[in-house]
């Protein structure tokens, strides 16, 4: 059981891995030219573990802004994962409470959308070590950077940043053949998405948590009026 | 902001991140919800992703667009006669790299 979920787990990290690490190295590039210490780029990384956001703050740190408000500016930037645990505090049953301690903090975009649409049990081991390798793709990259610079051509480095989202889109492929409803909820969400960002009136990150709340209470809406078959996740 | 540390920024951060990471775990955990919120609970993957993916991918390669946006196309294509995940990721960012490099 264990190997097997740890085979599941690396199958799903790889992907993650290959999207995070160009990121981390441009991270550990800029955070050196910010004025960052190696040590410090690696915390960032290695404590805080939140991609945009990390960005966010060095370009704060530029511009002079003191540590409440950037600190602020990372509650809203990433308050889109509570959302996201809320769901999987649903699907992991964990007996042993202090697991989701670990757990908890390995929760990104990334590797909420591969437990999401993972059919079987969602066991400690196959979230510990998805995370895992999400963390370790972050970190290393993040080292990297710093350490190496622009080692990786540019050509590499923004077509290895299109896994993300070949990543979210390869997920969520066999939920929209199978459901016209979840069809339908995916493109309204994104094109409400895309209609927010280009009225630019949120503050970062929060299109993404409107776009949550008003597309899954109509999926609610919808579910509850017109019922239909189990769905294989949830 | 003083230069010399980062670090009690780089707490306050950690901290402002974690936070709503953990708390769903530790209070909605074992709560029992109506059919109503639990629909809700199960729309909000398909609802996430759908904005995670528009309209960010749009820009993935921000020298090329048409490079991740035909990256993205194979994803779709194969996506569709296929499952798995590993071959259209690669993939995709296989045909971003042909398209920047020879397009």
């Amino acid at each position: 059981m264990k190997k097997q979920d740890l085979r599941r787990a690396v199958r799903g990290g790889i992907p993650i891995f290959i999207g995070y690490f160009p990121a981390a190295v441009a991270f550990g590039i800029l955070a050196k030219a910010t004025g960052v210490t190696l040590l410090e780029a690696f915390l960032f990384s290695a404590v805080v573990f939140a991609g945009a956001s990390q960005f966010i703050a060095l370009n704060l740190i530029a511009t002079g802004m003191g540590p409440v408000g950037i600190v602020l500016t990372t509650l809203l930037v990433n308050f889109r994962h509570f959302l996201m645990s809320t769901y999987l505090s649903t699907r992991i049953k964990e007996k042993a409470k202090a697991w989701y301690i670990p757990m908890a903090f390995g929760v990104t975009d990334e590797t909420f959308s591969v437990l999401s649409f993972t059919t079987h049990e969602l066991t400690r081991t196959f979230v510990l070590a998805l995370e895992f390798s999400a963390y370790s793709g972050w970190v290393s990259g993040t080292l990297s950077g710093f350490l190496l610079g622009g080692f990786m051509p540019e050509v590499l480095t923004q077509s290895m940043g299109v896994a993300l989202y070949a990543l979210l889109l390869a997920i969520l492929m066999p939920e929209l053949k199978k459901s016209v409803r979840s069809l339908f909820l995916a493109v309204s969400s994104g094109l409400l998405n895309w209609l927010l960002v280009a009225m630019d009136v949120l503050p970062t990150g929060w299109s993404i948590i409107v776009c949550i709340l008003i597309i899954a209470s109509l999926g609610a809406v919808l579910t509850v009026s017109i019922p239909q078959k189990e769905e294989a996740h949830g | 902001m003083d230069k010399s540390s980062f670090i009690p920024l780089i707490l306050g951060m950690a901290a402002a991140t974690y936070l709503p990471r953990l708390a769903p775990f530790m209070f909605f955990s074992d709560m029992k919800v109506p059919r109503v919120v639990d629909a809700f609970l199960k729309s909000i993957p398909v609802a996430a992703i759908g904005a995670l993916i528009v309209p960010s991918a749009l820009t993935a390669t921000p020298d090329m667009p048409a490079a991740g946006l035909m990256g993205m196309g194979f994803t779709l294509v194969y996506g569709l006669f296929r499952g798995g995940i590993i071959v259209p990721v690669l993939g995709s960012v296989g045909v971003a790299y042909l398209v920047m490099t020879f397009g």
